[in-house]
């Protein structure tokens, strides 16, 4: 193992980080805030590649694509909000569970409807195609780094939000105090689905910009949709500062995992023997790490806003 | 109301009296295949390319009015167990076919076949079902899952390549297809990966496979895994140093279409290619893209295969199908035009026939595959010997 490589592998496990980065920053800020369970997270980065896909298709301009997707997840996600799951907020988690879980099959076959069940085609933009020598020896896809990019923007401009305006005050405490906050005259209800509707464009941000390296098909974001629970398990249910290190944590050991483990294995068992222990393993790697943590810190790595 | 209910009454009794003689002259076929969620393209196309044997036949197969019966499994071996068990306790169909998965034929051939019921398999091919436990009411009329990974062994071995990297996912079928792909291969094998099964980020495995240095890369990984694995390995710049080899599952017209050009320059082994210069296929293709404005995959030819193959031996038996030692015989002559050319079954009822290779090229619009060799001729598999009927 080279130098060269494991810097590439760290380079692909904090790109892989920060896209679950996209999808648990919602996630978390759902189930921190608003004590919800949203299985149909996932549907909503499936509605924001989908649209990318077919808007940058008709319009010839990825980044119009990409505010599309945005766009629609964004909407989506509220109207599910005002339709459904409003209605759950006071119900227990099993029956979240229950009622999500209906919404992703009807937006897994609703998008069959509309775009049929074939994977759709997102080329990579002209601009971003090709490859960078960031790493002297590691010609590195362009693409990748413009993830990376994407996805540390994404963290900084959450952060502000949160830290320095009147809405993120506004979601600190209606996550504390929600009573309190209603009692000061601030409409919850319209808060919550701000946060929904935010979360819902940060999940179809990660669909959009997944459609030139993804598949674009049907059931796209239940695979996702697993590893950000682990994410959000590991930074802390509620915490966006969480769900950035428990994201490039996850990304980092899941990469390291699969690039590096097969190699260990094969100084202890037979090749062959090896390389199916070896990818066993590393499928378990990020379960044990999640396990490791909730050992130390049965809370997750960060604690959302003093706790509640 | 009385009379109301008289009347329902009398129309049901007619309806169940008028039922068993309808199905004694009529033909019934179950279809199970996968028509949602992930991999429902692959069901799509057998069922395009059955009902278009069926709609060109006048909706008779043999001559003999077909009742089909086609119902969705959505990838799930329960559902597929309950299907099949429906139609043939209670719909009691003739034949059942269209599975396309390994795990779900695994788990309702054996069940239907030893109902007496004849299954014609237009896809899924497990070694498991072609040696030791062939039977005589089970046809495949595909492939035995490892004759396209065989035929890239071969064919990457003559093309002069001698350090090959693997990849398919963990689950038994990779294994069955790194496994067939070696039986073949002559040269060094560089490494061997198994990924997950469903992986949808392969940049590890990418930047492992640069630094390992192989001549080429044989990869076994269906739907929408080989789209994503074909996507980032031409965005790592790699697919015109390091050549992509794979069988068609990788590269059916479906994945192509999304894919795009990142899959240029790649070739893949197929029993089938829409280009492929019959008069038989040319109809097809041309049927099939007038009907459904799409090109043939495999998949479609195959479940196109299929209802002709029926046809054939419906016809031959004039539409005795319940006299079962005769309708067995006819369908094992396979007395059929193939649209993929010569075609026969082996002694374990698999097929014995020609193994192409593709390249991946640009036509105008969009990709497709295109025909540049036979890697093999009248090929059977590697377990009929096992197989006692």
């Amino acid at each position: 193992m080279t130098l060269v490589l494991f810097l590439e592998q760290t380079l692909n496990g904090l790109q892989q980080g920060v896209m679950l980065f996209l999808m648990a920053a919602g996630l978390t800020l759902v189930f921190g805030i608003m004590h919800l369970i949203n299985l149909a997270h996932g549907s909503l980065y499936m509605v924001g590649a989908y649209v990318t896909a077919t808007v940058t298709l008709a319009s010839g301009n990825f980044a119009v694509g990409v505010l599309a997707g945005m766009a629609a997840a964004g909407v989506a996600g509220m109207v599910v909000e005002l339709l459904a799951l409003r209605r759950l907020y006071t119900r227990d988690h099993l029956d979240q569970v229950l009622a999500t879980f209906g919404v992703i099959l009807t937006f897994n076959e609703l998008t069959k409807i509309i775009w049929g069940p074939q994977a759709l085609f997102l080329s990579t933009p002209a601009w971003l195609s090709g490859t960078v020598e960031i790493i002297p020896g590691a010609p590195y896809p362009a693409y990748r780094l413009f993830i990376i990019v994407v996805g540390l923007l994404v963290g900084a401009v959450l952060r502000h939000l949160i830290i320095n305006t009147r809405l993120g005050m506004l979601i600190r405490a209606g996550a504390t105090h929600r009573e309190m906050v209603g009692a000061m005259g601030v409409n919850i209800d319209r808060l919550f689905t701000i946060v929904f509707g935010v979360g819902a464009m940060l999940a179809g941000l990660a669909g959009a910009i997944s459609g030139p390296m993804l598949a674009t098909e049907v059931g796209m974001g239940e695979k996702i949709l697993i590893l950000t629970f682990v994410v959000i398990i590991i930074g802390g249910i509620g915490s966006v500062r969480g769900a950035l290190v428990g994201a490039i944590l996850v990304g980092v050991v899941d990469t390291y995992g699969r690039a590096f483990l097969p190699t260990i294995m094969r100084s202890f068992f037979e090749p062959s023997v090896a390389d199916s222990v070896g990818a066993s393993m590393s499928s378990m790697t990020i379960y044990v790490l999640m396990a490791m943590v909730l050992i130390w810190r049965p809370r997750g790595l960060f604690q959302a806003y003093g706790g509640t | 109301m009385k009379h109301f209910q008289a009347l329902a009454a009398a129309a049901t009794l007619s309806c169940v009296m008028a039922a068993p003689l309808h199905a004694a002259d009529a033909v019934k076929i179950g279809m199970i295949t996968t028509l949602s969620g992930g991999g429902a393209s692959l069901g799509v196309d057998i069922r395009d390319g059955f009902t278009l044997a069926l709609k060109q036949k006048g909706g008779k197969l043999g001559g003999v009015t077909t009742e089909l019966n086609i119902v969705d499994d959505a990838r799930k071996v329960e559902n597929a167990k309950q299907i099949a068990t429906r139609m043939i306790k209670q719909d009691d169909v003739d034949v059942v076919t269209g599975i396309v998965w390994s795990n779900l034929a695994m788990a309702v051939v054996p069940s239907v076949t030893r109902a007496g019921k004849i299954y014609i398999s237009p896809n899924a091919g497990p070694s498991a079902l072609a040696g030791k436990n062939c039977n005589a009411n089970y046809f495949n009329v595909a492939w035995q899952n490892d004759n396209l990974h065989e035929a890239m062994g071969q064919y990457v071995t003559d093309k002069g390549f001698k350090n090959v990297y693997l990849m398919a996912p963990n689950y038994p079928a990779g294994k069955d297809a790194l496994a067939g792909f070696k039986r073949y291969f002559k040269g060094n094998v560089a490494a061997e990966v198994y990924t997950k099964l469903g992986q949808v980020d392969y940049a590890a495995e990418i930047a492992n496979l640069r630094a390992a240095k192989p001549d080429a890369v044989f990869f076994f990984l269906p739907g929408g895994m080989g789209i994503n694995f074909v996507k980032q390995y031409a965005q790592a710049g790699l697919t015109k140093d390091v050549p992509l080899f794979g069988p068609a599952f990788s590269f059916d017209e479906g994945i192509l279409k999304a894919v795009g050009a990142a899959a240029v320059g790649t070739f893949n082994t197929s029993q089938y290619s829409h280009d492929l210069d019959n008069a038989a296929n040319k109809a097809f293709a041309s049927a099939f893209v007038a009907a459904y404005g799409r090109k043939p995959s495999l998949y479609a030819s195959q479940g196109y295969d299929a209802a002709m193959l029926l046809d054939s031996a419906i016809a031959k038996v004039h539409g005795n199908v319940k006299n079962a030692d005769a309708f067995r015989a006819a369908l094992k002559a396979a007395d059929f035009t193939s649209v993929r050319g010569a075609f026969k079954f082996g002694p374990n009822q698999h097929p014995v026939q020609d193994i192409y290779v593709r390249e991946v090229v640009k036509d105008g619009a969009g990709v497709t595959n295109k025909l540049v060799g036979k890697v093999f001729a009248n090929h059977g598999d590697a377990y009929a010997a096992d197989c006692k009927m």
